[in-house]
């Protein structure tokens, strides 16, 4: 008793939140007087030719005062006194809209300051509202919850899927936005791949684009030196991108996480390398050009079809345009992607999907109950290099030309980075993030080389908001309960 | 009777310099539990890492006989999968590996890969949506409901595996092991960290196993309540070489067993004291 009185008299009373907040203010007020001072303060200037300082004292005050009422609102919002924030929002505001500023940043500064104090504010309090409500939560609202998030995967998929469709048609629809396109569902395409290797049978293969070169230049030869069309060259360069991972897999498939990585990474390296320098059999350096166009079926895109073909805006009574060309092939890149979707989403809820995922979550398990480990990684392996091998044909037959620099080890990481982002083994989010990681370097592509820079902060920025991925639910291959499987 | 379901005769293990088991041989029969126990580091864990393949023995037969046929298979040449496929001894771990971000369900059709597998042909069958298949994964998902039943997992069947409590995760692994229809069930400490009463669940579910289906066990386990109550056979190890033989009630009046349990009683130490 005694020695509880005796604290409760020397301990000085709690402070007030309000008196918490404004010591938390003032500090912050402080910091930024620190930095503000000689960073704002001071400003060098040219005059005649010999640098000299001036002092900015108003700005810096204006500045100070900002911060500090700033602060001031957003400690007393974090300690439940709403309304005095919503307050200093709506002071911080009108005094940006109202006073005389001594430069125009400060007033506009002032009015976002009020903004985001209000934003905070209504976050808080409807994150408040959620928690109280978690609270109740109840195994009902669970289910609920669950078959929202499964009708929004649904709707969004469906959304994205009709959006393809009618993007060719739609009037800002030239030749540049119809190219961005094809190459996002190719990245789509490949990512989708490598999600079955990476996402499913969690083999991480670092070399992945190898088997996007050995289809593409199977491609290039098979129709450049032995006449096959596209659509016998499609599927032959398929089977042997196919072939190349199993006779690379059998060895290294032993290997686990790491040691996969380094081997897989090797053999990128190593096609690239001998594709560079096997000049006889793959042009070295210079590639193979003047690879055969596709063309509708024996319907070539050109104005001026030579005697007997009839190219295929004739065909159809069309006006020539160049566009026809992009069209078919983005239509023709969609059909591809969503097969490998579909075959994706249905041999995960076969036996030898359930195995592989079995397989990355365990493989000593996996041995005890009679799976064949080499066997499992094995098919996964050749069912990604040949979708790998799909779109490189595709790729070998739109841009009429291959050659080793479009195989490099970035593109390899360009597809990992697409299937992380996205979630692994989520089949949406490898969409949403192969959009988003093509997109964003399209929309960056001023900043030129820094554009490199703008894609590693946004991938710095997913990895922190969402570690696991865009989209990093998995839902399982097969209900009892509810009577019957789901789908992804 | 006829031939036992395994056999083990002369295994030795030798790690390096290290003899881990010297020269064990017993046998075990269908349809009986058989215990193996012993003091920490006697080698039992080895012993069934030896049956199951995960280590390939140094000397030794190993042969398992599965009843009905008279097929033998010497696990000492097969692959540690084709253990389970083909010569049907299934196991558990000590320390539990399930699928554990796959659901409850999913780990017991996992555990149905093999005949799965073959009903899909390959998967192209499968692809297709063939009724053949269909049919066998409806057979699957009945097994699978009725190991669930049986080991009062039923409600929680579409959870993840990882978020089952560790009882719970215990009996799926037993189940699980059940689902690839074995001969003979390997089981590492089942009952560890098992309270009073998940333990005597578990004993009615191994002798469950034990009755109606003719299954053998083999029991490695240190909780004496367990075997001693389940237990028709016991195995006694100590420091890698079997010391003793026989029924509960004989292993319980064996000197030499006490002696490797609570130690030497030996003159020298009585006069110390």
């Amino acid at each position: 008793m005694a020695v509880a009185d005796l604290n409760a008299a020397t301990r000085p009373a709690p402070a007030t939140p309000f008196q918490a907040a404004l010591k938390d203010a003032a500090l912050v007020a402080l910091v930024a007087m620190a930095l503000a001072g000689p960073i704002v303060g001071l400003q060098t200037v040219d005059r005649g030719g010999s640098l000299t300082v001036d002092a900015r004292f108003a700005e810096v005050a204006v500045g100070i005062v900002i911060v500090f009422f700033g602060r001031l609102g957003l400690a007393l919002s974090d300690r439940g006194l709403r309304l005095p924030s919503y307050g200093i929002a709506a002071g911080l505001a009108a005094a940006g809209f109202l006073l005389p500023w001594p430069t125009d940043l400060l007033g506009v500064l002032a009015i976002a300051a009020g903004a985001a104090l209000v934003i905070r504010g209504l976050a808080g309090q409807y994150g408040a509202h959620r928690q109280s409500k978690a609270a109740l939560a109840t195994e009902t609202d669970e289910e609920k919850a669950d078959r929202l998030r499964r009708l929004f995967t649904r709707g969004l998929g469906f959304l994205l899927l009709a959006a393809a469709v009618l993007l060719p048609m739609m009037p800002f629809a030239n030749s540049y936005i119809l190219d961005t396109a094809i190459r996002v569902l190719t990245y789509m395409m490949l990512a989708w791949g490598l999600n079955i290797v990476i996402g499913l049978a969690g083999l991480l293969d670092l070399g992945y684009v190898a088997f996007y070169a050995v289809g593409a230049y199977t491609y290039a030869l098979l129709s450049k030196d032995h006449g096959f069309g596209f659509w016998g060259a499609l599927p032959l360069s398929g089977l042997f991108a196919a072939s190349f991972g199993v006779l690379l897999g059998f060895p290294v498939l032993r290997l686990r996480g790491d040691y996969l990585a380094i081997v897989t990474l090797g053999f990128g390296e190593i096609i690239r390398i001998v594709l560079l320098n096997w000049t006889n059999f793959s042009g070295g350096p210079n590639g193979i050009g003047s690879i055969p166009r596709l063309t509708f079926f024996g319907h070539p895109f050109v104005r001026n079809a030579p005697e007997g073909v009839v190219p295929f805006h004739q065909l159809f009574g069309l006006d020539f345009s160049p566009l026809h060309r992009s069209i078919f092939f983005f239509y023709l890149i969609l059909v591809l992607a969503l097969v490998v979707n579909v075959f994706t989403i249905r041999i995960r809820r076969l036996p030898v999907g359930r195995a592989w995922e079995a397989l990355r979550e365990d493989e000593i398990a996996c041995r005890a109950l009679g799976i064949n480990p080499t066997n499992t990684k094995l098919t996964a392996f050749a069912i990604g290099a040949m979708f790998a091998g799909f779109a490189g044909s595709f790729f070998a037959t739109t841009q009429s030309f291959v050659s080793p620099e479009s195989f490099t080890f970035l593109e390899s990481a360009m597809i990992l980075a697409i299937v992380v982002l996205g979630g692994m083994g989520s089949q949406l989010g490898v969409a949403l993030a192969a959009i988003l990681v093509i997109g964003l370097t399209e929309a960056f592509r001023g900043l030129a080389e820094y554009r490199m820079l703008v894609f590693g902060l946004g991938m710095v920025l997913i990895m922190i908001w969402r570690p696991r991925g865009l989209l990093s639910h998995r839902d399982p291959t097969i209900l009892i309960n509810s009577g019957k499987g789901v789908r992804p | 009777m006829s031939r036992p379901l395994l056999t083990v005769e002369h295994l030795t293990m030798r790690f390096g310099g290290l003899t881990a088991i010297n020269d064990v041989s017993f046998e075990a029969q269908a349809g009986h539990i058989t215990a193996v126990i012993g003091p920490n580091g006697a080698g039992k864990t080895t012993v069934f890492n030896c049956l199951t393949g995960f280590y390939k023995p140094t000397v030794g037969r190993l042969t398992l006989t599965r009843p009905g046929s008279d097929q033998s298979f010497l696990l000492e040449r097969l692959d540690d999968f084709r253990i389970t496929k083909t010569a049907g001894v299934a196991r558990t771990f000590q320390n539990i590996r399930l699928f554990t971000g796959m659901s409850v369900l999913e780990n017991l059709m996992v555990a149905q890969h093999n005949r799965l597998m073959r009903a899909s042909g390959y998967s192209l069958l499968g692809l297709a949506g063939w009724p053949s298949f269909r049919k066998a994964e409806a057979e699957a998902v009945e097994k699978a409901r009725f190991w669930l039943n049986r080991t009062g997992l039923i409600a929680r069947a579409d959870e993840p595996a990882g978020s089952l409590p560790y009882g719970d995760q215990r009996r799926l692994e037993i189940a699980r092991a059940m689902c690839t229809d074995p001969a003979l069930l390997c089981l590492d400490e089942p009952a560890a960290g098992l309270n009073p009463r998940e333990s005597a669940e578990l004993n009615a579910l191994l002798l469950m196993i034990r009755n109606d289906y003719g299954v053998g066990l083999l029991l490695i386990e240190h909780d004496m309540s367990v075997v001693m109550e389940i237990s028709d056979h016991i195995v006694v190890l100590d420091y890698g070489r079997k010391i003793a033989e026989g029924t509960p009630a004989q292993i319980k009046a064996n000197p030499d067993v006490i002696r490797a349990y609570l130690g030497e009683d030996d003159e020298a130490e009585g006069a110390v004291a």
